[in-house]
């Protein structure tokens, strides 16, 4: 019959990253959460950055003339990122946590029992999805802020020196981040749990480290992914102790390379 | 003046806040439209898609008669669905050798051995925790064994090149996202192992979920779960399958669907394993079981041999002089276990021959009844006597399972 015949020729050679990768795809299509978390990604990095470019345009006169010199525009208009984090590290978490709470990890693994492929996979999928979205909400971002302040403060234009490198980090900076949502996901397995240590690393150790003596505070918490996003989305250098934008890139990418690493050893040796 | 008040308004205007609050609002509107409108072309193009899904792909029309929402057994037995036809020479098997699985100091899993032979439906019975479906998720390879090996077709689970399509297993009701389709949860699990899209929906039809094929699988009841996950398991129409506790949930017209099912499965050549705790029901589907208890092997023989062995093989005897009726039973070979009540339970001997020793010793009966136990009891008194072999009770019996786990597997 038909569909023994094509099923019987499909037998030859070995399952692959490319059906595997097709599978995570429609995994995330097929959820309403991946479009939920899109959505607040880029309505929040777009109209935070409005929000706060509006509120600098308003009330640039209060401002100090060192701060006026210090303003840098593209971080402002870019600023809403570092909310937008928030929702596509949810995103990460339960590309990752929702096969454990809903027990399809074991239909998939089932499937795939080269378990590493199925963290590839995610990786591929999700890192691509996050990445086209976090560059239009960028660029979209900066584009809008510009248009806020304008006439009001100093603005920035993309043929600007390091602006377009910032403006692109913002979408790298978002995909990197998420990665190591993903890393951190694969290693504890539990949403809650996950969401916990993820916003703790963004907006509980930077507290921390500020009550430490300042001279370690600053060796710190350029190692922080906080400071390492501000940096990234600045076209200005503010802080001198911070790691260039290139740097603290590579950076964030190892930690979400470590975080990865370690969620599919952990994969592969755990029970499912 | 006025040249001064339009000044005034365009500076409160251009102060930037309403005009960065207008320009947000209007975002969050173009957004939210936007989404609405996706969402609404995504459940339009659904709608669209659905009927010639049926039709389209097909170059021949060997029409699968779309099964009903319940389907009937007699439904079953038409050609529902293309399969390998004719029984696998190859004998594809399961094997289990050694197999231990320890979860820290807890033993799931202890030296079990058994195989699992093609072309007839296997029962693995035992009480609830005795590592039933421990060993399904070894054989799976989702669990790690501690000592021994778990081979499917000779290899072990994780070198299969197709898995899908040598291995087909319902492990749990409901292990599926509550957001997802049904089709869609099968159709990322077909996309893994090159399994064509209308394979996807020639196994929803066969376990009866055409209909809400597109709906949130949270909305499924456990019986639909449980058709779910059937339907998984035969997705890539695999030669080997594994069913745990399939029947749970399911109403009695969902019971018969499964065990005509599994009969057909086995039928075709396959290689079939069923987990229960109910023996009544594994007697109705199994040609063979393999009883387990406390992670061990009871009993590993033909369902009919694990019948005869376990039921109908004792007596009750009741007297005033048993005292002297049991010597005279024991010396014509039959083992003797006194009942709660005073009775004595004899084995060995029909009620035939207990009579006739009572009589020609001239003892009178008060009661000389045979003990037609219930497959489920001699399920019980299987595990019951393995456990007690294991020194959990103080009285051990004649402990017939201690003696079957030492035999060979039947074939």
């Amino acid at each position: 019959m038909t569909s023994a015949a094509t099923l019987t020729t499909s037998r030859r050679g070995h399952y692959g990253l490319r059906g595997i990768v097709a599978s995570e795809w429609t995994k995330l299509r097929s959820v309403r959460s991946t479009v939920w978390t899109l959505l607040i990604t880029v309505v929040a990095g777009i109209g935070i950055s409005a929000l706060i470019t509006s509120a600098t345009a308003s009330r640039w006169a209060d401002r100090s003339s060192a701060d006026q010199a210090s303003f840098d525009p593209t971080r402002s208009s870019l600023a809403g990122l570092l909310f937008a984090q928030l929702a596509v590290g949810v995103l990460a978490v339960l590309v990752v946590s929702a096969e454990y709470s809903t027990g399809t990890i074991r239909a998939t693994l089932a499937a795939v029992p080269r378990r590493p492929l199925v963290l590839v996979a995610k990786v591929v999928v999700f890192g691509a999805l996050v990445l086209v979205t976090g560059e239009l909400t960028s660029f979209a971002a900066f584009a809008i802020g510009q248009r806020v302040l304008s006439g009001h403060t100093p603005t920035a234009s993309l043929s600007d020196p390091d602006v377009v490198r910032a403006v692109v980090s913002g979408g790298l900076y978002l995909t990197a981040l998420g990665l190591l949502g993903l890393g951190l996901a694969a290693i504890v397995r539990h949403t809650a749990a996950a969401i916990s240590i993820f916003v703790g690393v963004l907006f509980i150790l930077p507290v921390i480290t500020a009550v430490l003596p300042s001279s370690l505070a600053d060796d710190v918490s350029r190692f922080l992914p906080a400071a390492i996003g501000t940096v990234m989305i600045s076209a200005h250098r503010h802080d001198a102790n911070a790691f260039g934008p290139w740097p603290s890139f590579a950076l964030l990418a190892g930690y979400a390379a470590a975080a990865l690493v370690a969620g599919g050893i952990l994969l592969t040796r755990r029970d499912a | 003046m006025q040249a001064d008040m339009s000044i005034a308004i365009g500076r409160v205007i251009s102060r930037g806040g309403h005009h960065g609050l207008r320009l947000l609002a209007g975002l969050l509107i173009i957004v939210g439209i936007g989404a609405v409108v996706v969402l609404l072309l995504r459940a339009a193009r659904r709608r669209r898609r659905r009927p010639p899904a049926d039709r389209s792909p097909q170059p021949q029309p060997p029409p699968p008669t779309v099964p009903q929402p319940q389907p009937q057994p007699q439904a079953q037995t038409q050609p529902t669905v293309p399969r390998v036809s004719g029984p696998r020479p190859d004998g594809e098997t399961i094997s289990i050798r050694s197999l231990s699985k320890h979860y820290g100091a807890k033993v799931a899993v202890d030296e079990l051995t058994f195989d699992v032979l093609p072309g007839r439906v296997t029962g693995f019975l035992g009480p609830n925790g005795a590592g039933k479906s421990t060993t399904m998720r070894v054989i799976m390879g989702l669990d790690a064994p501690t000592a021994g090996t778990a081979t499917v077709n000779g290899r072990r689970y994780c070198d299969l090149s197709w898995p899908l399509h040598e291995v087909g297993a319902l492990l749990e009701a409901r292990a599926i996202h509550p957001g997802r389709s049904a089709h869609a949860h099968l159709w990322m699990l077909a996309q893994t192992n090159d399994i064509p899209r209308r394979r996807v929906d020639e196994v929803l039809g066969l376990v009866g979920l055409s209909d809400v094929a597109h709906q949130r699988a949270g909305q499924f009841s456990l019986g639909m779960g449980q058709r779910l996950g059937i339907a998984a398991a035969l997705l890539g129409d695999p030669g080997v399958l594994l069913f745990d506790e399939p029947v749970n949930g399911l109403d009695t017209d969902g019971i018969r669907w499964v065990r005509q099912l599994l009969r057909e499965l086995a039928d075709e050549g396959r290689t079939v394993l069923v987990s229960s705790h109910l023996m009544n029901e594994m007697a109705m589907t199994a040609d063979h079981v393999v009883v387990i208890a406390r992670g061990r092997l009871v009993a590993d023989l033909p369902t009919s041999d694990f019948t005869a062995q376990y039921t109908c093989s004792a007596v009750r005897v009741r007297s005033r002089h048993l005292d002297r009726l049991v010597p005279v039973l024991t010396a014509a070979g039959a083992s003797t276990r006194p009942a709660a009540d005073g009775a004595v339970t004899v084995s060995g001997l029909d009620p035939e021959e207990v009579g006739e020793l009572a009589c020609r010793e001239s003892i009178a009966l008060s009661e000389l009844s045979p003990q037609t136990a219930t497959l489920e009891e001699a399920f019980v008194e299987s595990t019951e006597s393995a456990l007690e072999f294991r020194g959990s009770r103080p009285l051990a019996g004649a402990a017939p399972g201690s003696a079957l786990s030492d035999r060979e597997p039947s074939q």
